[in-house]
């Protein structure tokens, strides 16, 4: 591998590793907010109220974290991607632009009066900027899901004589069949995050002993959602998803599951370590069938292995891509698992007794972040050795005259400023955590 | 023709992120200067508090504008400036995170910390984004493939072999240092009242002198420099009409000031930055990013636009999607109109 691609790829993959954990949050505490919100207009309880400035401060760090780690990837298309942006600018430059101008616009405004206007606005006004602030930063989610579903999935385009890559058919972009399950997929994604972070707090200040009225409010609504939230993600969305892999991207398919035979009833792989140069699946522990199924809806389909494929159309990077993928789904399981047993005992009245659980609920709270994390490097080390899917491969669309040691510069730039970021950032939420919502201190 | 059209927009969108970010990087680098104590440095942070993301909103808008309309541009621009936008990146995060932070911890050492790197922040913001238009102004080294790669400096002059900053460049900076810090001024005026607002306007003042001369010689230095200019002013003559909107609005604000119209004077400073923008604008055209090699490796706005109907189907969603955005942002300074508390 040429090592200025080594670099731009890498300076990519961290930069918007980084960034994606604040907007995950952001956009499902969105909704949450709105919940908060609706409730203490529906019933006038001040702890609604209260409960949803808490999580407004919150938001507000993540919303500033996620602003200034996000004009970086915007530039980056520019700085570190040229070629690719100079042939395929005149169509993803039309989600990116649409972003901006529909979303952030939106977003961007109504936060400030959100924030800063709850004394200048009426309640149901005030209500109204919360509400907006959900609906710029849901939209800005799908045009951002677009322009990565038209990578995944190229539609609505042609090729010019030059090699240039020409939008064709607006619709075809912005209605690629890609979108809609990607999109559900990290939208429910998104509200797994907020969920199990707002019932994670809710556990902590139970077990605390502190604020446990807002604690009761923070762990119902966040087990609740959570709950429909993390059964979404595997039914219908992830399975959704899943097929859209399955059927236009095989080759993906059979690296994320670790199948390098063709075979009838193929298994799914629970555990394993894929072997690339032996092209095996050692210590393999197997759902025999499951994949047939789960791709084709037959137990005995043909499902077609690695070694049926030209190695230089395999991903780059299949142990990566597996152990991705696997993670993924391994944690998804678990909070599945975790909210439902959750739902269950609030539902009996017994959630804000049971220690343990409590516990498990505080304990949860990287899991999300780590499985959105690991299911973005699926669906990103699963498009190698393609930037756009079939039509440009990665190596061709780096900026040709920026030098490794230019980029590794910046890199190394970035790491620094978001070790920073990172830090201030768990300083500031742990403070506001401390800090607690009752406005003027603790009880 | 749907080109030009486009070249208009992006110019629009790029004068918009400079009118409205320029007053609260403005207010960044005054802040220290005119703001003593801590109830007046969170004036000035509550009079941008609200507004200044939504500013930099129009720098990502007017990004993605230019990436669709003119990917080619967007491409060899955004690799060749590489460092510098890397740059300018990290002081954006510094300074976002400054405005956002300092507000949390009250202590001694945090807010002091937090306003320097707003401060500092700023200014170094408004030198490179000078220089950065200047270096679009003179012209860069184009390659065959229409890329380039621009060391941050080389010998400091404008020749073939110029970097990022040379002397010309330079001189854009500070000329865009001392007409934002201006332009910061009169915001921070129009927003505050008392001591805060006399020593903002002394120094708007003094400041004003400043981006006259710097005015002044940028004019004659790039007229001489880049001989485009004078020919395309030449061959156009209505063209004049964008410099003399920057001049309008140079002397509107001496004039509007000294009668103490603080909204007027603000709006003044907001033309003067319309007509000095559209008029590199105007001069540089048809060209999008000149070279300083040879002319015809230029990128101009019909070899580095997108291909007609994407640029079609891009007005039908532009110009409803940027009315509404007009619509939002006059209704947030609606609601947040008048000075901010003491």
């Amino acid at each position: 591998m040429d090592s200025a691609l080594a670099v731009h790829r890498l300076h990519f993959a961290f930069t918007v590793t980084f960034h994606y954990l604040f907007p995950q949050l952001t956009m499902g505490l969105a909704l949450l907010i709105v919940i908060l919100k609706t409730a203490a207009l529906r019933t006038g309880n001040e702890r609604y109220q209260e409960a949803a400035r808490f999580w407004a401060r919150i938001f507000a760090i993540n919303f500033a974290m996620g602003v200034v780690t996000g004009i970086p990837m915007e530039f980056q298309f520019g700085t570190n991607w040229a070629r690719f942006s100079k042939d395929a600018g005149g169509v993803i430059g039309q989600t990116l632009a649409m972003e901006g101008v529909f979303s952030f616009f939106l977003e961007s405004s109504f936060l400030g009066l959100f924030i800063y206007g709850e004394k200048r606005l009426s309640p149901l006004l005030h209500w109204l900027t919360a509400f907006l602030v959900f609906l710029g930063s849901w939209m800005s989610g799908y045009f951002i899901i677009a322009t990565d579903a038209w990578m995944q999935h190229p539609a609505g385009y042609r090729l010019d004589t030059g090699g240039r890559i020409l939008l064709d058919s607006f619709w075809g972009l912005v209605l690629n069949p890609w979108i809609l399950w990607q999109y559900l997929h990290n939208m429910t994604g998104a509200v797994v995050t907020a969920s199990v972070a707002m019932a994670s707090i809710g556990a902590y200040y139970q077990l605390s002993g502190k604020f446990t009225d807002h604690a009761r409010i923070f762990l119902r609504t966040g087990v609740i959602v959570g709950a429909i939230a993390t059964l979404a993600m595997i039914f219908p969305t992830g399975d959704g998803q899943g097929r859209m892999v399955a059927l236009n991207q095989p080759v993906t398919l059979a690296a994320m599951e670790g199948l390098f035979d063709t075979v009838e009833g193929a298994p799914i792989a629970l555990i394993g370590q894929p072997d690339t140069d032996r092209m095996q699946l050692d210590n393999p522990l197997l759902v025999p069938n499951a994949l047939s199924f789960l791709t084709y809806r037959r137990w005995g389909a043909e499902v077609k292995g690695l070694k049926d494929y030209a190695r230089d159309l395999w991903p780059d990077n299949i142990p990566l891509l597996y152990y991705s993928y696997h993670i993924m789904v391994g944690l998804g399981t678990l909070l599945i698992a975790l909210m439902l047993l959750s739902a269950w005992f609030l539902w009996r009245g017994r959630l804000e007794r049971c220690k343990q659980l409590l516990w498990a609920l505080l304990l949860a709270l990287p899991f999300p972040y780590i499985a959105t994390t690991a299911g973005w490097m699926t669906a990103e080390l699963g498009r190698q050795p393609w930037l756009i899917y079939g039509v440009m491969r990665t190596a061709e669309g780096v900026s040709p005259r920026v030098s490794a040691a230019n980029g590794l510069f910046t890199l190394l730039g970035f790491l620094g400023l978001y070790l920073v970021l990172g830090i201030l950032f768990l300083f500031l939420v742990q403070r506001e955590i401390d800090h607690g919502p009752v406005t003027g201190g603790a009880q | 023709m749907i080109q030009i059209v486009w070249f208009c927009l992006v110019a629009i969108m790029i004068a918009g992120y400079v009118v409205l970010d320029g007053f609260d990087l403005g207010a960044g680098i005054i802040h220290l200067i005119v703001a003593r104590n801590e109830s007046e440095r969170q004036q000035v942070l509550r009079s941008i508090g609200p507004v200044w993301d939504g500013n930099e909103v129009w720098l990502l808008a007017g990004g993605g504008t230019l990436y669709f309309a003119f990917p080619a541009l967007y491409s060899a621009a955004f690799s060749g400036f590489y460092l510098a936008l890397m740059i300018v990146l990290w002081l954006l995060i510094l300074r976002g995170i400054s405005i956002e932070l300092r507000s949390h911890i009250d202590s001694a050492l945090w807010k002091p910390f937090w306003d320097f790197i707003f401060g500092a922040a700023s200014a170094l913001l408004a030198l490179l984004y000078g220089a950065a238009l200047g270096n679009v102004v003179r012209g860069v080294p184009l390659d065959a493939n229409g890329f380039f790669f621009l060391p941050l400096w080389t010998n400091l002059m404008p020749g073939r072999d110029a970097g990022l900053v040379d002397w010309y460049t330079l001189l854009v900076g500070a000329a865009a240092f001392a007409a934002l810090t201006m332009h910061g001024c009169h915001w921070v005026i129009l927003k505050t009242a008392g001591d805060l607002q006399g020593r903002s306007r002394t120094l708007a003042a003094k400041v004003w002198w400043a981006v006259l001369a710097l005015t002044s010689i940028l004019t004659l230095a790039s007229f001489g420099l880049q001989s485009h200019l004078s020919a395309e002013f030449a061959a156009h003559p209505w063209g004049y009409v964008f410099p003399l909107l920057a001049l309008l609005g140079l002397f509107g604000v001496r004039v509007y000031h000294s009668r103490g119209k603080e909204l007027s004077a603000f709006l003044a400073s907001c033309l003067y930055l319309v007509g000095m923008l559209t008029s590199a604008a105007f001069g540089v055209f048809p060209y999008v990013l000149p070279s300083n090699v040879s002319p015809e490796a230029g990128l101009t706005v019909d070899n580095a636009s997108a291909a007609p109907y994407g640029l079609q189907i891009g007005l039908a969603w532009f110009i409803p999607g940027m009315l509404l955005a007009t619509i939002y942002s006059v209704f947030v300074y609606r609601k947040l109109a008048g000075k901010v508390e003491a």
